[in-house]
């Protein structure tokens, strides 16, 4: 007699990883209002145009410096107009647009260049990773915003040219979050497997370290975005960035400092709308971070 | 009788809601006297931590006692103060972890963590204390003991550094000792001094130790009780010897009938089958290059090695750690280029091959990892992780999977299973996965490097059985690398003995276990654990009678 267990059947219904996530992400307040908060704004900067009965360009010397309707202002201009009698909140919808692209691609091209960079050091080790790392510490030893400032003067202020700097200048914590990261992942044994049953390497860093990492990376993007479209307000303070008549929130805040005394709703403004895109994406980061790996959470 | 140290009565843990029972532990009652080993043992997720955790006081936060008493000392610690309670830790009860690795703090001295013992206790001078901690040091037999004392952990081995442990544990001579998987994650030879030091400790401290395992060797040679849980439940508590020999419970009888026998059944006559892999003179060395604080090392993982196996044929490697068994396996798998030697595959040796140049030449050797957490992707589905070898060597997805899902089938898992994601399953049934995984691409030989190590006794019976069908049914040959002398017992034809990068002995099984030659091999099987228990024949032993509940009768 012999006692075998039976081979208990796959049959108990457990979720895969997907729905567990997605429960926990409907589960996640921080997440939820991050989400909500983005997808408005973001729904504003698609439909500015249908949102603003003027244009964000059209002057009026007649209907300057109206305050908002909360200050005693009229319905026309509901959020009031600026020193060229252009309206606000049309400006602000469009701005929107400017900030989201700005953060979006800046991101993305940090993203490209500094995972590619972590993933590569991290897996390989030895001198890619000493290269890796060197590249890392030059990179850190530049001033951001300097670096940006010279850059822009040189070459001139245009979306372009300022998403392309940034983009070249954020990579840093990508590349070392990333790194560690995959150095992680690289140890285990289902890495040691691919390479057994013969994956080639690119298809092991596609199939195996990338999915593996991926949480990292979406929580980086986030911050990282939330940094640019911060960077970006700076520069356009400093007159060096998005140049005017272009909608953007750091410009309308260089724009609105010489009347903060008088009219300090100019800078409230966009600085309130500045201060809840970031903060929502980085609760969105936040969220995503504790949905992905819930064992990471402290 | 005299009274007892520790006394749990009906103790019952609530497991938070959702969990997969209410319970972690439910109605739990046991009794340790002084001078008396009780061993817990049970299966992972039978609650035998959670007892340990509990009478310590060191419970997470998301489980709660509900009902009974722990009595210690004529206090029931359930309704202690924490504060009382922490006096109590270290004074009265102590705790020795399962892994000497992270138990203590690599920022101390030794001697400093010992110390401070004496300095949250008691209010003896700097030098009584150092005075007390060389004498422990000394007394858990630890060479050189004002060296040690000077030491910081990574300086010391991992036996060393439980030695350390249960020298913190027993500094303030507490009554009641707890070890939770004290020699688990230690190698054989460690594990037997371990067991001596706390059978010796028991007489001359008095004191009375719980000590939880899951391995039935550990508990012949330790128990003087023994309680045996299941599922949060004990099914069966008595004297070691009336449990180990006479058990009376199903699951009981289930668990010692699992312990891999000493011996195999009948080996198959393989002198005609032709010689498949052939290793001849390889060895690997690796340079630590030296830097300002530390010098250049050279390590010989691997020196000289030379065997040959045959079609069908299961060869054991058996050592310790150190001994460069995972070096050697890595070498045939060539995640690491070997400095020199041999592979040969059927006639073909792979030893120097470019990367390009061994990839037709990969599927011929094919491994099944350790750890079944770490050796499937969380991140692809089972069905995806599976055709990954056969879709490398260029096959058609729709072959690929007809051959998953019979693989499946061999391996006793649902094809459905295919469309799954790792998290859903088991350790035995990922270990199983593996298997699978590795099968898909039609190996000629499949290294089993310490593939059932991790896996509970019942699990590894299972798994240990299918490898050996699958090797009669397909014509495998296995290398199956162990420490553990039980099941290299049960599963191998021959063995290699290796010590510090070398083969120090080689034959069948009988004669390397019955007769060894070697100083290292004699030395490692004094060192196993319970041979004065011979495992009983469960099936010559009356049924078992359970009432309703599934109590004994």
């Amino acid at each position: 007699m012999t006692h075998t267990p039976p081979v208990p059947p796959v049959r108990e219904v457990q979720p895969s990883p997907r729905q567990m996530m997605l429960r926990r992400a409907l589960r996640h307040r921080g997440l939820l209002f991050g989400g909500a908060v983005m997808l408005v704004i973001l729904l504003i900067a698609i439909f500015a145009p249908l949102l603003s009965q003027h244009s964000p360009y059209a002057q009026s010397l007649m209907a300057r410096m109206k305050p908002p309707v909360f200050l005693g202002g009229e319905a026309t201009h509901w959020l009031g107009t600026d020193a060229l009698g252009r309206d606000y909140w049309s400006r602000l919808a469009h701005g929107a647009r400017v900030s989201l692209m700005i953060g979006l691609f800046a991101a993305t091209i940090s993203a490209l260049i500094g995972s590619t960079l972590g993933i590569l050091a991290g897996y390989f080790g030895g001198r890619v990773d000493m290269a890796v790392t060197f590249l890392i510490n030059v990179r850190l030893a530049m001033p951001v915003v300097l670096v940006a400032l010279a850059v822009v003067a040189l070459f001139g202020g245009s979306l372009t040219v300022v998403v392309t700097v940034l983009g070249l200048l954020l990579w840093d914590r990508f590349a070392v979050v990333l790194r560690a990261a995959t150095m992680q992942v690289r140890k285990l044994e289902y890495v040691a497997a691919a390479e057994v049953l013969g994956a080639s390497l690119p298809r092991i860093l596609w199939k195996d370290i990338l999915p593996n990492v991926m949480n990292h990376l979406i929580v980086i993007f986030t911050l990282e975005m939330a940094h640019a479209i911060i960077l970006e307000a700076a520069l356009s303070f400093l007159g060096l960035g998005v140049q005017p008549p272009t909608p953007s929130w750091g410009l309308m805040i260089s724009e609105g400092k010489e009347m903060l005394l008088f009219e300090p709703w100019l800078i409230t403004i966009p600085g309130v709308a500045l201060f809840l895109l970031v903060l929502s994406i980085n609760m969105l980061g936040d969220g995503i971070r504790d949905v992905t790996a819930p064992e990471g959470r402290n | 009788m005299t009274d007892p140290i520790l006394s749990i009565r009906n103790l019952t843990v609530d497991l938070p809601r959702g969990a997969d029972r209410p319970h972690a532990v439910e109605a739990l009652t046991l009794q340790v006297q002084p001078r008396e080993i009780v061993c817990i043992v049970g299966e992972s997720g039978s609650g035998k931590s959670i007892t340990a955790f509990t009478t310590m006081g060191l419970l997470p936060k998301a489980l709660t006692p509900s009902s009974g008493e722990v009595l210690f000392e004529g206090r029931d610690l359930l309704t202690l103060p924490a504060a009382e309670h922490a006096k109590l830790r270290g004074r009265r009860m102590a705790m020795i972890f399962q892994e000497p690795m992270s138990a203590l703090n690599p920022c101390y001295t030794v001697g400093d963590q010992i110390e401070e013992m004496f300095e949250q206790h008691t209010t003896l001078s700097k030098a009584e204390r150092r005075a007390r901690t060389l004498h422990l040091l000394d007394e858990v037999q630890l060479p050189d003991p004002p060296r040690i004392y000077e030491s910081y952990p990574h300086q010391l081995s991992g036996g060393q550094r439980q030695r350390i442990v249960i020298a913190m544990a027993l500094a303030l001579d507490p009554a009641l000792l707890i070890a939770d998987e004290p020699t688990t994650a230690l190698d054989l030879s460690t594990q037997a001094q371990i067991l001596h030091l706390l059978k010796d400790l028991r007489e001359k401290h008095s004191a009375g130790i719980l000590f939880v395992t899951h391995d039935f060797d550990v508990v012949a040679e330790i128990a003087d009780r023994v309680v045996v849980m299941k599922q949060g439940r004990i099914v069966e508590q008595g004297p070691a010897e009336e449990v180990l020999t006479r058990p009376r419970h199903p699951y009981t009888r289930l668990l010692i009938d699992a312990v891999p026998r000493r011996s195999r059944a009948v080996g198959q006559d393989l002198s005609r089958s032709p010689e498949i892999l052939r290793v001849a003179g390889l060895d690997k060395t690796y340079h630590i290059r030296g830097t300002m604080f530390r010098p250049a090392r050279t390590v010989h993982a691997c020196r000289d090695i030379e065997f040959g196996v045959r079609r069908g044929e299961t060869l054991g490697i058996v050592g310790e750690s150190g001994s460069g068994k995972s070096t050697l396996v890595k070498c045939l798998i060539r995640l690491e280029d070997p400095d020199n030697g041999a592979v040969w595959v059927e006639g073909t040796n792979i030893a120097g091959y470019s990367r390009r140049a061994l990839h037709p030449y990969r599927k011929d050797i094919q491994i099944v990892f350790q750890d079944p957490y770490g050796s499937l992707n969380p991140r692809r589905t089972i069905g995806d992780q599976l055709a990954e070898g056969p879709t490398n060597f260029g096959e058609p997805r729709a072959k690929v999977m007809a051959r998953a899902r019979e693989l499946m089938r061999i391996v006793r898992l649902e094809p459905e299973a295919l469309n799954r994601y790792p998290n859903q399953f088991s350790g035995g049934q990922r270990q199983r996965i593996c298997i699978a995984r590795a099968l898909m691409v039609e190996p000629k030989v499949l290294i089993a490097d310490e593939a059932v190590s991790a896996l509970d006794v019942s699990v590894q019976k299972e798994v240990l059985k299918l490898l050996n069908e699958i090797r009669d049914r397909m014509g495998l040959t296995v290398l199956f690398i162990t420490h553990d002398l039980r099941v290299a017992a049960q599963v191998c034809d021959r063995l290699i003995v290796m010590q510090k990068g070398e083969i120090v002995e080689r034959g069948t099984v009988d004669e390397v276990f019955g007769t060894p030659k070697h100083a290292y091999t004699q030395k490692l099987l004094a060192a196993q654990p319970g041979q004065a228990w011979e495992v009983p024949d469960i099936a010559s032993l009356p049924p078992a009678r359970l009432d309703a509940m599934g109590g004994l009768i």
